[in-house]
């Protein structure tokens, strides 16, 4: 896959504080990439500065091969979603997604207004104002003000956190399958770890202001390279040092497989989630952990004596 | 409630009743009226008043007023945009800023305009120095005159201006300067097609406040523009006081409040949100 954007030891540093420290990245063409993070851990700042919104302190950010950290915004092939969609209140649906077009001085504006409203579902709204529209719809303006322009890269920020949750997650559908079919590339800053492995082809966890790990989702999910990546992404068990995810935890009343590396415990609280139950057990030696077990197996009551297992293979080790 | 609503409403509606409608009524009165012999007014009742400011002499009054208001409000407009965009751009040097806008209130607006012609007068500060400096030999005719008068008149009226443009530029959201230079926006264009059409409701509001104190002004024309630049306010002032015609000036009056107010519904009518 060709690298479109590349980002090599990029740096931030504000008065007070580093935000963004060395991070290198590249990002193929026609890739979903996700920035994944705690708030503060300096991905808007990363995606800021590809928009060029800052400048970096250090460091080298290419497109299609050359430098652009000396570009202004406008001179950059890359769009950006905000979180907050910074749609023009002023101006109309169809005028909100002309207004790049016509900077531009691009041909067959009507046409291309057309076809990107069609896109993301907004035929028939063409002359409302955003205050006229829905969450949802605002935030589609967005992306198809965007997306109208065929940015080298598009680049979002959050742009799902100020959707209720219910629509949230129809939203996710709608944009992988906008990404698929324009085959632009996506470079989506997102604190919420379910977005991001549903969505990204790969990932990039962030903290501190440092890139911690990319990999696809498979890779960051079950080959952590450091315990904040497993954190952040799920639950973990930490078991003497060693992590297990809950659905790789077992818990049972007969002793363990053979093979599997066991311990006694007692059951605290078993937590029925609808499609799953979390058992909470207390080892002898103290700890806590979950497991999650299917609803259809064996229940389990407080204080009930088990064996909580779990095989080699499912742990999670550090260099 | 209701009661005690009233009671509340009561001091203001007795001050409105007192000292506005009831004035209003009386100008409206002597309008209607003739002049007294010896000032004053006396009967029959007449439109003669209202007749007579159909003379052209009059209507070029009328004129001057509004241009040289409107051209003290565009100036207003161009000076207070750029500096109102500045503050609102100033970080926690905001308050400070704005403070030294509202800062020249603290002294009497006649004050002010009487320090105005110790600058520009043809032995003042301004001249006294260009002539020392060898740059003119004669004084430079800065006083009683136009442009004198226009001056004054920004200078009264800048911060009615900056103020509600403030507002306006301060409520706008960052991150659409930021949306329009990502869409290919150059600062100019983002000014023109996002900043502007944003603040118009504080241009508008701006607008309103310097124009109309600007048509009345008398006090301006009268101190810096000697006694040639006559505006409405000095011809009305004129008929109250030497020329003692209160019928004529009463029109006059009434005649200024009926331009403003009709210029003022079909400016605010555009706007369905009413004034600010």
């Amino acid at each position: 896959m060709p690298q479109v954007l590349e980002l090599d030891q990029v740096s931030k540093d504000y008065p007070a504080h580093r935000a963004v420290n060395g991070v290198s990245l590249n990002v193929g063409r026609g890739e979903f990439f996700s920035l994944l993070g705690p708030s503060g851990c300096g991905k808007t700042t990363t995606l800021r500065m590809v928009a060029g919104f800052e400048d970096p302190t250090t460091g080298q950010i290419r497109l299609n091969g050359a430098g652009i950290e000396h570009l202004k915004p406008y001179q950059r092939n890359v769009s950006t979603v905000f979180q907050n969609y910074a749609l023009f209140p002023h101006l109309t649906v169809q005028q909100n997604v002309e207004f790049g077009l016509r900077r531009r001085a691009e041909n067959h504006i009507g046409q291309r207004v057309r076809q990107v409203l069609e896109l993301v579902q907004l035929t028939g709204k063409e002359s409302r104002y955003p205050a006229q529209l829905s969450g949802g719809e605002r935030q589609r303006v967005a992306l198809a003000r965007s997306l109208v322009l065929e940015p080298d890269v598009l680049l979002l920020d959050e742009p799902l956190s100020a959707l209720d949750p219910n629509l949230r997650k129809q939203v996710r559908a709608e944009l992988k399958n906008i990404q698929r079919q324009t085959g632009i590339t996506f470079l989506f800053v997102t604190h919420d770890q379910e977005e991001a492995l549903s969505l990204s082809d790969r990932l990039g966890v962030m903290n501190g202001g440092e890139l911690q790990q990319v990999g696809t989702p498979q890779d960051l999910y079950l080959r952590p390279r450091t315990h904040f990546v497993a954190s952040f992404l799920g639950l973990v068990n930490w078991i003497d040092g060693v992590g297990v995810r809950p659905e790789a935890t077992r818990v049972t009343k007969q002793p363990a497989q053979a093979g599997a590396r066991s311990l006694p415990a007692r059951v605290v609280q078993s937590i029925f989630l609808g499609n799953c139950v979390h058992v909470e057990a207390r080892m002898d030696a103290g700890q806590t952990v979950v497991a999650e077990v299917s609803r259809l197996g064996e229940s389990f009551s407080e204080g009930e004596a088990v064996d909580v297992w779990w095989q080699p293979g499912d742990e999670l080790t550090f260099e | 409630m209701k009661r005690l609503r009233a009671w509340f409403l009561a001091p203001t509606w007795a001050v409105m009743l007192c000292l506005f409608v009831a004035p209003l009524c009386i100008i409206l009165a002597y309008s209607l009226l003739t002049r007294g012999t010896w000032g004053g007014i006396s009967r029959p009742w007449s439109i003669e008043s209202y007749q007579r400011l159909a003379d052209p002499i009059y209507l070029g009054i009328l004129w001057r007023s509004f241009w040289i208001a409107g051209a003290a409000t565009i100036l207003c407009l161009l000076l207070g945009f750029p500096l109102a965009l500045f503050i609102s751009r100033s970080g926690k040097r905001k308050n400070l800023y704005l403070s030294l806008v509202i800062l020249p209130f603290w002294t009497s607006f006649l004050v002010r305009t009487y320090a105005w012609m110790f600058l520009l007068r043809d032995t003042g500060l301004i001249n006294t120095v260009l002539q020392k400096l060898g740059l003119i030999h004669d004084p430079l005719p800065l006083l009683y005159n136009d442009g004198a008068v226009i001056l004054g008149l920004v200078y009264g009226y800048l911060p009615f201006m900056v103020l509600p443009l403030y507002a306006a530029l301060e409520r706008l959201d960052r991150n659409l300067l930021e949306a329009a230079a990502d869409l290919g926006a150059k600062p100019w264009v983002a000014l023109t097609r996002v900043v502007i059409p944003l603040s118009a409701p504080g241009i508008r509001a701006g607008t309103i406040l310097v124009f109309i104190p600007c048509l009345g002004a008398y006090l301006t024309p009268d101190l810096l523009g000697g006694g040639k630049t006559v505006m409405i306010g000095n011809l009305i002032q004129n008929q109250f006081t030497t020329a003692r015609d209160w019928p004529f000036g009463s029109a006059v009056s009434l005649t200024l409040m009926a331009i403003v107010l009709v210029l003022l519904l079909a400016f605010v009518r555009r706007e369905e949100g009413g004034l600010v």
